[in-house]
């Protein structure tokens, strides 16, 4: 019957896409198990304790990730100290105060165009203006008569590194906060002033309270982009042999040792980039599964 | 009797007076030079059918509406004397004069305490012992005391439905207005708590004034003293609740209470 041959058919259609699109999900794990095996695999050899405990090493020499975690560590919390109440305000602004208006529409536009701009131009971007003064500049000469020697103009230094990385983590608060006051619903901020509650209370009490969890999801998003950027690290930061706890003055970071080892000839030097590659996506990752238990716990 | 038809007595005092009022939503005008008045604990209740302006009505008196661009009122709405809609009146102290239920539950994301004690601590400040005392008192009147009395630390979403929007009457009652405004309170709520919310608009009417939306008929007249019918943005009749709805003057009103159109 004529009936039964579409059925078959329709059948037949149903089947076609449900294995192209699981082959099409398959193709795309494949690489990321293939990943994380490799990584698991060749990380894991090369994790000790010295890793923690010891200086980035010379080829051939003994020696351990220390003074690199630290200076990611740093540099990614003045980053996201420093990005996160501005990047809440920013947000708070665009989804509440400047919603309707013409100069929200203009700041969205750009944060989105920052959001999306290649990490290595936000490099460049500090490296101009902080890393590279010219002796003449009133910026490097205010820095120096103030700070002296802790002055971070001039040179490469952990201050622009973390500045650059700032520079990362404002548009993705930015945007992470707007999102998320958007969805909560208008009638929560109408009950609020109809009580007769000024307008910075709706906000601080009640809208930021509905969307917290959301907003912290942003935050904790916005340090896993952070930790793996190398491109803008390589003009700020630069890297350091040594422990450096002055920000002042060029420290190490992780991206920045993986890329130098991975890309020598020395098989003691490829280990420890290894090391690190784990350490960081090991931490991405529990920074993603954070965010979105947090999320599950708003919905 | 006044223009409207409403018995003038002295012992019924127009708390709210709208005049010619008009509200413009961008360019379509919303609701057309509307006249009622709203007598002081007394309950009014704005019936028509969906769209007719008695939600927008309702939310010029608190000015919520300015929440929102390209919105815009023009006329008088006297409250006591004053003209709310003067650009010199403060809209957060005229909010926490006339206050607003509305709709949909809509319990802040805190405790049930802290709830009510939002609006309490925006205008005064007092002891903890006496705020203990008002949260209790504002519960009470919203009838919802003996239910939430041991868990006034849990979220004020665990509630149920009916009991959330009781939560905002409180929360409204808590923070001592002169005028409720209700906006449809009981059409996300089951009869049980319809029921209980009603009861409570009964009781609140000895000491606010009331305006109540609602699109159930029976409602209307069960809980107001007056109402008022609107179609298509204009005050069609108004009165007292009881020739409203046995001997109303208009024919789109009699139409309308008995079912035959909106």
């Amino acid at each position: 019957m004529k009936n039964q041959a579409r059925i078959a058919r329709r059948k037949f259609t149903n089947r076609m896409f449900l294995a192209l699109s699981v082959a099409a999900a398959a193709f795309g794990l494949v690489w990321l198990a293939f990943i994380l095996g490799e990584l698991f695999y060749n990380g894991f050899a090369a994790l000790s304790p010295a890793i923690f405990t010891e200086m980035t090493p010379a080829p051939g020499s003994p020696g351990g990730l220390a003074n690199a975690i630290f200076g990611s560590v740093v540099m990614s919390l003045v980053a996201v100290l420093g990005g996160t109440p501005l990047g809440i305000l920013a947000g708070t602004y665009l989804a509440e105060y400047g919603r309707y208006g013409r100069l929200a529409f203009f700041i969205r536009f750009v944060n989105d165009i920052l959001l999306s701009a290649p990490s290595i131009v936000i490099g460049l971007f500090v490296y101009e203006i902080i890393v590279f003064s010219p002796p003449d500049s009133s910026l490097l000469k205010v820095c120096r008569a103030s700070l002296g020697d802790y002055c971070p103009v001039g040179h490469f230094s952990g201050v622009a590194g973390a500045v650059a990385l700032m520079v990362i983590v404002i548009p993705v608060v930015v945007r992470t906060t707007e999102n998320m006051l958007l969805l909560v619903p208008n009638g929560l901020r109408e009950a609020a002033a109809a009580l007769g509650a000024p307008r910075s209370n709706v906000i601080r009490i009640v809208t930021w309270r509905a969307a917290r969890a959301g907003i912290v999801t942003g935050v904790l998003l916005a340090i896993a982009r952070i930790s793996g950027e190398t491109a803008p690290l390589l003009f700020t930061a630069l890297n350091n042999q040594f422990m450096s706890k002055n920000l002042a003055q060029p420290i190490a970071s992780l991206p920045v040792v993986i890329f130098n080892y991975a890309m020598g000839p020395y098989e003691d030097l490829h280990a420890l980039a290894w090391a690190g590659a784990l350490i960081i996506t090991a931490a991405v990752l529990t920074l993603s599964i954070l965010a979105r238990l947090l999320e599950n716990k708003r919905s | 009797m006044d223009a409207n038809g409403a018995p003038t007595t002295s012992a019924e005092k127009i708390k709210v007076d709208i005049r010619d009022l008009s509200f413009y939503y961008g360019s379509f005008k919303g609701l057309k030079n509307v006249n009622v008045p709203l007598y002081d604990r007394k309950v009014t209740a704005f019936i028509g059918p969906s769209g007719c302006g008695k939600s927008t009505l309702l939310r010029i008196l608190n000015r919520i509406y300015e929440l929102y661009p390209n919105q815009r009122a023009e006329g008088e709405v006297m409250l006591d004397g004053e003209n709310i809609l003067s650009s010199k009146l403060d809209t957060n102290l005229l909010r926490s004069r006339v206050g607003m239920v509305f709709q949909k539950p809509t319990p802040f994301p805190m405790t049930i305490y802290d709830n009510i004690a939002f609006g309490i601590k925006l205008y005064e400040r007092m002891p903890k012992s006496e705020l203990d005392g008002r949260i209790e008192d504002a519960l009470q009147r919203a009838a919802l005391w003996t239910e939430v009395k041991d868990k006034l630390k849990n979220s004020g979403l665990s509630l149920s439905g009916g009991q959330q929007q009781r939560l905002c009457i409180a929360r409204t009652v808590a923070t001592r207005p002169e005028v409720i405004l209700l906006d449809e309170p009981c059409s996300a709520l089951d009869p049980i708590s319809t029921a209980k919310i009603e009861e409570l608009i009964d009781e609140l009417s000895s000491d606010y004034t009331i305006v109540i939306v609602t699109h159930n008929m029976q409602q209307a007249s069960r809980a107001s003293d007056y109402t008022a019918f609107m179609y298509l943005g204009e005050m069609v009749e108004f009165g007292p609740t009881e020739r409203i709805f046995t001997a109303p003057e208009k024919k789109q009103t009699e139409q309308y209470i008995t079912g035959r159109f909106g």
